[in-house]
């Protein structure tokens, strides 16, 4: 009896906890389906009283969501593909390569991440606007293509690999490259599914940088397009919502397909010992 | 370990180490020139006075010493900044882990099913976009018709100008961080709560220890690597608040929400006085070096005591 009102009492609190945590997004989606001004009203409506997907397809004829959307895709791609070749090099080397002063190095690069990333940016700024890559799509490519994070995710999981693998590989005569890429790489696999989207996301995301480093309006990654419009339209409430739901969608659906690997990748990253 | 490693010759071993150098040589070029360099340049930076003449002309660029830090220091906006970011980190970060621990006990208690889905509602909003979800939000505190004021009426609760009024502003951002932050912590608690031997809990309970007292001597001592861990990365996370008022607020009102890193953005990325603000941004750097040594000695002393 005592357990049911327990398990009872378990089931309230964590289906209200749900359901303020799900509530703002899910109320950003009902007010971008509302005609224009509705959301302004008192009380505050919370569903639309006749759907209408009119501010939808205002983001993509005036204010040029594709554009935006285009930008994100291709740079959130691009680092993640080509930051995921460069960690996984540097974590395997670290895990299984032996070599003077591996330790050492690896400390000081683990050092490194209690410096925050913003310190680096004011001459990260200037050395790339002498390299002439600033508002560029280069400039947010450039400082992605490598993080200590990463490589330590690497390292972690790469540690797991039996020695014996690799000798039989080496004895065999196989390259090192041949034995990173044949016999390491499918093994680490999950990691670097967990690393991918990190990385992913984590560029979709960003803000900071790519407002500092982006100029042109053509460039602008959607968190900073829509930072820009939504200090522009304040008023349109309806016009905003629909511009963060196509912001967040994406990385909500690569979430929710591959969330296994994401946990996981956070479990992996915490237990540093 | 590997008995192969260590019989194997040693040309082998030489031709690892020549690997070595070429897997890692793209990854710390790219860390030591876009990471390690510039983080060396700004503290060169910062004893120049590099503004917007600097930036058309090297040559107008001088070193002018400490001046910058003498210069913070009488600068209220700066000590605004840093009193504002700390009341963000004391008041948000243990908030914000309070909270993760109440939800990974939920979610992790014996008696719970779907922990799956609870788990994933929670963890949502981790992966949103910051700068969206603050538009949402910014609309959520709306003084007439934000439903947080409509949802405080009915309590009886006057309505809060949350964004216009310099002391509800920063609760605000603090409410839309937990709650954009929680999941993430929460994972990790999860994990620490897992780790922990079922047996023990088993002979706390056969001992007659009830929910409470097992909560205290065996669950909380248990997660102290966890606690410390979280602590951590929380902390030099809530430190670099910077989009939440950067939309929502725009650092206002009265300058309330303007946090040490919104204060490097405009005075290195608005007005070009890149010497000042790699100073603010250096200042930055040291405080979380402190705070995390702080964190990490007083997690030592409390082991040992």
């Amino acid at each position: 009896m005592k357990r049911k009102l327990l398990a009872l009492v378990l089931y309230f609190v964590l289906a209200v906890t749900a359901a303020l945590t799900a509530f703002p997004l899910l109320w950003m989606v009902s007010v971008s389906l509302m005609q224009t001004g509705e959301a302004s009203a008192f009380p505050p409506p919370l569903w639309p009283a006749a759907v209408t997907f009119e501010h939808y397809i205002e983001l993509f004829t005036s204010l040029h969501m594709e554009r935006y959307l285009f930008n994100s895709l291709l740079l959130a791609t691009s680092v993640t593909l080509l930051s995921l070749l460069v960690n996984a090099m540097a974590g395997y080397a670290f895990a299984k390569l032996r070599f003077p002063g591996r330790h050492r190095l690896f400390r000081t690069l683990l050092a490194g991440l209690v410096i925050p990333a913003q310190v680096a940016m004011l001459p990260l700024f200037l050395m790339l606007k002498y390299l002439g890559v600033v508002n560029t799509y280069a400039g947010v490519i450039i400082p992605g293509l490598a993080s200590i994070f990463g490589i330590f995710l690497i390292r972690q999981y790469t540690l797991s690999v039996p020695d014996s693998l690799l000798e039989a590989a080496r004895i065999d005569g196989a390259s090192e490259f041949g034995i990173f890429r044949l016999v390491v790489l499918p093994l680490i696999k999950p990691i670097l599914v967990t690393l991918a989207i990190f990385t992913f996301m984590g560029t979709w995301n960003d803000f900071l940088w790519p407002l500092i480093v982006l100029t042109d309006n053509d460039l602008y990654t959607l968190p900073v397009a829509l930072a820009v419009f939504s200090r522009e339209h304040v008023q349109d409430n309806e016009l905003m919502m629909a511009g963060a739901v196509m912001t967040v969608l994406p990385v909500l659906v690569v979430f929710l397909a591959l969330q296994r690997y994401y946990i996981q990748g956070i479990m992996v990253g915490s237990l540093k010992g | 370990m590997s008995t192969a490693a260590h019989t194997a010759p040693a040309a082998p071993r030489n031709a690892a180490a020549r690997a070595a150098l070429w897997f890692l040589a793209p990854a710390l070029t790219v860390i030591t020139l876009f990471f390690g360099l510039p983080v060396l340049a700004a503290l060169a930076l910062s004893f120049t006075d590099f503004d917007i003449y600097g930036l058309a002309d090297f040559g107008n660029v001088r070193f002018v010493g400490l001046r910058n830090y003498a210069h913070l220091i009488e600068h209220p906006l700066f000590w605004k900044a840093l009193g504002n970011t700390f009341y963000f980190v004391l008041v948000g970060g243990p908030l914000s882990v309070a909270v993760s621990l109440g939800a990974a006990l939920l979610v992790d208690a014996r008696l719970v099913r779907f922990k799956a889905f609870f788990r994933t509602v929670y963890f949502t909003p981790v992966v949103t976009t910051l700068v969206a979800v603050a538009v949402v939000w910014r609309y959520l505190f709306h003084t007439r018709y934000g439903l947080l004021n409509y949802s405080l009426g009915f309590l009886g609760v006057a309505p809060i100008d949350w964004l216009g009024d310099p002391t509800w502003a920063m609760p605000a951002i603090i409410l839309l961080a937990v709650w954009k932050n929680f999941g993430y912590n929460m994972i990790i608690f999860i994990a620490g709560l897992q780790s922990i031997p079922e047996a023990l809990h088993e002979a706390a309970r056969i001992d007659g220890a009830g929910l409470l007292q097992r909560f205290r001597y065996i669950t909380l001592p248990m997660l102290a690597p966890t606690f410390l861990f979280v602590g951590v990365i929380t902390m030099i996370g809530y430190f670099q608040l910077f989009a939440e008022p950067y939309v929502m607020t725009q650092g206002g009102p009265l300058q309330s929400t303007v946090s040490v890193v919104y204060l490097m953005y405009e005075e290195g990325f608005k007005w070009w006085n890149m010497g000042y603000a790699a100073a603010v941004a250096f200042v930055l750097f040291l405080i979380i070096l402190a705070a995390t040594l702080l964190q990490l000695r007083l997690q030592k002393e409390g082991g040992e005591g």
